[in-house]
């Protein structure tokens, strides 16, 4: 008898410490847990460096010279050179891409999602879009080379057809898939209870669309479509190939749109970080500041967006 | 007593006013116009890079696909030296972005509070919105001279190394979102059972999840693979240009990408018809067939992790 009994205390305990003292015994939990936490704390160590070394770099350049090097044209002379241009030319870019992918993405959007039916071709527009936007961009560099610089020297007949506006529509090009995709999914989380009662009280497809639909996906095409903006205006690869201008060149391409030679932002960073001279390389980290500025801009407004309008249905 | 009939009266008919379907109609077809334009992309750009990279094997002796190196304007394109590039800078690439990326997928699914959850994730997200050549700019200024040279001091200040960390760092954000979204998919009741069979929480969520969400987490390896090939001017910044045939990340080198760029910028640029032209649409294809190809399987990883649960 004594024996089950102690057997059976015995079993209470090890029960007992099995509950209570798991922790204990489970060093390597914690050390996972910690490891895991590491890498991810890694990731944002790494952007605080960045942040941190790009500042560092540029902060001569800004004490020594503050706006003037947003306002003066590109130098072949480091302590001379300012990225005007490039601001003007990333202006330009930003309008082009913002008028042409926008309509064009929200269109493609909303038949997809409100209109196509489950067709051969509706699923072949599908599996294309989600391709294009796994292409490279420099791919789509090519693109631009081969056509729409192509197609500008028919037009313009004069210049090399290497304008801004190639430039704008090959980053249009670029970014339209990411809008495409984006909008589908702000208007697949509209729930069909809203667009049923629509058609309930016998609204047509469009005014279900334009009334209710719209309104409430806005907030995630707005988030998508600014999202792809600042994708697109950090881009150099595509605008290297299809005619953006590298060193320096006297004028603003604002005043001539299809026959000036343009540059952007990105560009200039590619141009100056390869320069051997340090110079260069500190107006390379200045402009880097302006560029982070602008597109990490973007990105913060994008999820601030999400953020205050994601609606739970 | 049976019921009349409904009679309209004259002139009006149960179609609804005509401007009305019109304009029902005149936007569905501008809406379908708008879509069949982006296959209109597709077709150009295939039809682009195609023409001018058959014109390229065509003009030049085949012979000169093998040689000591990436000189396209001497008429020496070593297609070996640009394919080494971009597997050693993917590879380099990979080797971050994997374990990183992963591990952090796991906390943000398994251990992060909703709270910690919702403030990290954001930044994140700018890490992924960065642009590529402010990457390649780090690489150059701080991951060579701080990291790479005090380590290798035969590095070159152009070097493969650096250039595939930058790579790297850029894919971690893809890597840890994708594969985090497949093991957020992982059914809670998948969980319940472990933790009910006793299983500590590294148990459930290396044993349980982690093999439940795996066709997803392929396919975020595979996605940002694919990514890593694509990357260009990281590569290009911090990596210099393609030169002789080399297999050392300490070396000068450049990928497929970066090879197109260098072509295509410089003094020395080039137009028209000439060879050294038209390798940049081959090398284009070549790129654009290897990056199709890895995305089509990572997306059928994606949906095979979908219809899982």
């Amino acid at each position: 008898m004594s024996s089950i009994g102690s057997s059976a205390t015995a079993t209470a305990a090890s029960v007992r410490a099995g509950l209570t003292g798991a922790r204990r015994h489970d060093a390597w939990g914690l050390v996972f847990e910690a490891l895991l936490l590491a890498s991810l704390l890694l990731s944002l160590a790494i952007l605080f460096v960045l942040v941190a070394d790009v500042l560092a770099k540029a902060a001569p350049v800004f004490a020594d010279r503050g706006a003037g090097f947003l306002t003066s044209p590109l130098s072949s002379n480091p302590a001379k050179a300012g990225i005007v241009q490039g601001l003007v030319g990333t202006a330009i870019l930003a309008a082009i891409v913002a008028g042409l992918a926008f309509p064009f993405g929200l269109a493609t959007a909303i038949y997809l999602e409100e209109y196509a039916a489950d067709t051969k071709l509706t699923r072949f527009i599908q599996v294309n879009v989600r391709n294009l936007a796994g292409v490279p961009s420099v791919v789509y560099g090519l693109l631009g080379l081969s056509v729409f610089v192509a197609f500008m020297d028919t037009v313009d007949g004069t210049g090399s057809g290497r304008n801004v506006v190639a430039g704008g529509i090959t980053l249009a090009v670029l970014v339209l898939p990411i809008v495409i995709i984006t909008s589908i999914e702000a208007l697949r989380a509209v729930p069909n209870a809203i667009r049923e009662a629509g058609y309930g009280v016998g609204a047509s497809r469009w005014e279900v669309t334009r009334q209710l639909v719209l309104p409430s996906a806005a907030p995630g095409i707005l988030t998508g479509t600014v999202l792809a903006l600042s994708r697109a205006l950090g881009e150099t690869a595509p605008l290297l190939l299809a005619g953006a201008v590298l060193g320096s060149f006297s004028g603003l391409s604002l005043s001539s749109l299809f026959t000036g030679s343009y540059t952007a932002l990105p560009v200039i960073v590619y141009d100056w970080s390869r320069k051997p001279q340090d110079a260069f390389r500190a107006d390379a980290a200045a402009a880097i500041v302006v560029l982070l500025l602008i597109t990490l801009a973007a990105n913060v407004i994008a999820v601030l967006l999400r953020n205050r309008y994601e609606r739970a249905w | 007593m049976a019921h009349a009939a409904p009679v309209l009266p004259a002139g009006m008919s149960l179609h609804g006013s005509a401007r009305r379907r019109r304009r029902e109609s005149v936007v569905r077809g501008l809406f379908l116009a708008a879509s069949l334009a982006t296959i209109l992309i597709s077709v150009f750009i295939v039809a682009a890079v195609l023409f001018e990279a058959v014109g390229f094997l065509a003009q030049i002796d085949l012979g000169k696909l093998v040689g000591i190196g990436w000189f396209p304007r001497r008429g020496i394109f070593d297609v070996a030296t640009i394919v080494l590039g971009t597997l050693i800078v993917t590879a380099i690439a990979m080797v971050i972005a994997t374990p990183i990326g992963l591990a952090s997928a796991i906390y943000l699914s398994e251990y992060a509070t909703p709270r910690f959850r919702r403030s990290v994730k954001p930044i994140l997200e700018v890490l992924a919105g960065i642009p590529s050549v402010v990457l390649g700019f780090f690489a150059l200024t701080l991951l060579t001279p701080a990291l790479i040279k005090p380590l290798f001091a035969d590095a070159n200040s152009f070097n493969l190394a650096a250039a595939g960390i930058g790579v790297g760092i850029l894919s971690i954000p893809l890597v840890a979102s994708v594969a985090e979204d497949a093991m957020r998919a992982v059914p809670q009741s998948l969980r319940e059972a472990s933790y009910g069979l006793g299983a500590r929480r590294i148990t459930t969520s290396l044993r349980v999840v982690f093999p439940a969400a795996v066709s997803g987490i392929v396919a975020a390896l595979i996605l940002a693979t694919s990514r890593a090939i694509g990357e260009t001017m990281v590569v290009a910044v911090a990596a210099g240009a393609p030169q002789a045939r080399t297999i050392n990340p300490l070396d000068p080198g450049g990928t497929m990408t970066s090879a197109m760029v260098t072509l295509a910028t410089g003094s020395d640029q080039v137009t028209g018809n000439s060879a050294a032209f038209q390798s940049l649409f081959f090398v284009g294809l070549l790129l654009f067939l290897v990056t199709l190809a890895l995305n089509v399987v990572g997306d059928a990883f994606v949906r095979r992790a979908r219809q899982r649960y």
